[in-house]
């Protein structure tokens, strides 16, 4: 082991513009996935849903090197770590993703809808998903979480409490109409007026 | 083992902001970032174990069917906490460009030979003390549009999950001496220079292997610290 205590953590990098190869090749490059866009095991149990979007610079032009990460609760509202002293998830849902956004700025998660996990003071928070952003010309990726419209719950959740009224919706995924699975769309724009609320944690 | 994340730690890391490497302008918040405490969500994080990591996933100079061209070098060392204690398990991915300052990917126009034996791509796991290794070729400098005569220091890329979502790192390793580090404006990001020289990697005569490979060492710190610290420390 290194013999002096660190004097402090590692300073964050930019993953730059050729990270595909090395975290999401998807069939693209020679390298196997580790992570892929597709939550979903076979025994995963909850509402099956699409979280789709695009990701847009502060000029409104999309950003087709850009990373998203998701990490979330199963159905019951339970991670996947041994952290977690709760009951073991009955699932074998592992509760992250990745995916490197397309040509067009594009990316689209398969999960299923995340059940209710509690805040510090054991209140419920409304169904969520957190969410972490790298690109290119980001030297530190920025976390933010995607909530559900047509949650009740959304209302009274201690975290969308904080967050200035009319920014809100940056953070909550619109249900797209049609039948079959549920899909939401969720935007995420890096700066601007329309910015997405980003989270200082 | 519980852990907490002080926010105060992220003071290492740069402003999102850095005009100097342009591609931030457009790409950083303008409206400030909203304080919030950590929940279940943001203290738990991913687990992925040995079934991510293949046998030959660390060591980048067997994955072509004959040896890479350049400079075989080892680099190796632990993944830590803020207090120094070993972060065990954790997956560490890399990716890199080969000898000659080229990366496998599509964007990369750079006049310089691909290697048909390299990609430059590796995963490892940290074992229980996390320490972690890996085998690959010393990546060249390359050249990039930010500004005029704009060359990359040779830098490693490096993404390590830790014990939560808020350790998730991604950050680049850079070798010692480097003469074009005071031209680069993402080096210079890390404004703070005990913090910018803990990317650096340190060459380690110790491990080198005599006829073999030079080996760099390189500790990667994570966000996390004991929630009740020891009283005389
Ligand atoms: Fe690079």
């Amino acid at each position: 082991m290194p013999e002096n205590k660190p004097d402090g953590i590692t300073p964050s990098q930019t993953v730059g513009p050729y990270f595909a190869y090395g975290l999401t090749p998807n069939g693209k490059y020679d390298w196997n996935d580790a992570f892929n866009n597709n939550l979903v095991t076979s025994d995963t149990s909850g509402e099956r849903i699409r979280v789709e979007g695009t990701v847009f610079d502060g000029d409104g032009v999309p950003v087709p090197d850009c990373m998203l990460e998701i990490w979330q609760a199963d159905t019951q509202g339970r991670f996947s770590d041994p952290q977690d002293k709760r009951a073991l998830p009955n699932t074998s849902l592992k509760g992250f993703g990745r995916i490197g956004t397309d040509a067009k700025g594009g990316y689209a998660f398969d999960t299923i809808k995340p059940g209710v996990v509690p805040d510090p003071d054991g209140k419920p928070q409304a169904p969520h998903i957190v969410l972490a952003v790298f690109a290119r010309g980001m030297l530190l990726h920025n976390y933010s979480r995607i909530y559900f419209d047509g949650e009740a719950a959304n209302a009274s959740d201690p975290v969308l409490a904080l967050v200035p009224a009319e920014r809100r919706s940056t953070l909550i995924a619109t249900r797209q109409p049609g039948g079959g699975n549920a899909v939401y769309r969720f935007d995420v724009h890096l700066q601007g007026d329309n910015e997405t609320v980003f989270f200082d944690v | 083992m519980t852990l907490v994340y002080p926010v105060q730690s992220l003071a290492a890391h740069p402003p999102r902001l850095s005009p100097a490497y342009k591609s931030t302008v457009k790409r950083s918040p303008s409206k400030p970032l909203i304080p919030m405490r950590h929940t279940l969500s943001e203290l738990t994080g991913p687990v992925y174990g040995h079934e991510t990591v293949r046998a030959n996933d660390h060591d980048l100079t067997v994955h072509g069917k004959g040896e890479p061209i350049g400079e075989r070098i080892i680099v190796h060392g632990h993944v830590l906490d803020e207090d120094g204690r070993g972060v065990p398990n954790a997956l560490v991915e890399l990716w890199q460009a080969n000898s000659c300052g080229r990366y496998v990917h599509v964007v990369d126009q750079h006049p310089a030979p691909l290697d048909p034996n390299f990609t430059g791509a590796g995963r490892a796991q940290s074992d229980a003390q996390g320490y972690y290794r890996f085998v690959t070729i010393k990546p060249g400098a390359y050249p990039w549009g930010n500004h005029h005569n704009a060359w990359r220091p040779a830098h490693i890329h490096f993404s390590v999950f830790g014990h939560s979502f808020v350790s998730r790192l991604v950050t680049q390793m850079y070798f010692p001496g480097d003469p074009l580090f005071p031209f680069d404006p993402i080096f210079n990001s890390v404004t703070d220079k005990k913090a910018r020289n803990r990317m650096i990697s340190s060459f380690d005569l110790e491990n080198t292997k005599p006829d073999w490979a030079l080996c760099y060492r390189f500790n990667i710190v994570l966000r996390g610290r004991n929630a009740t610290p020891m009283e005389n420390r």
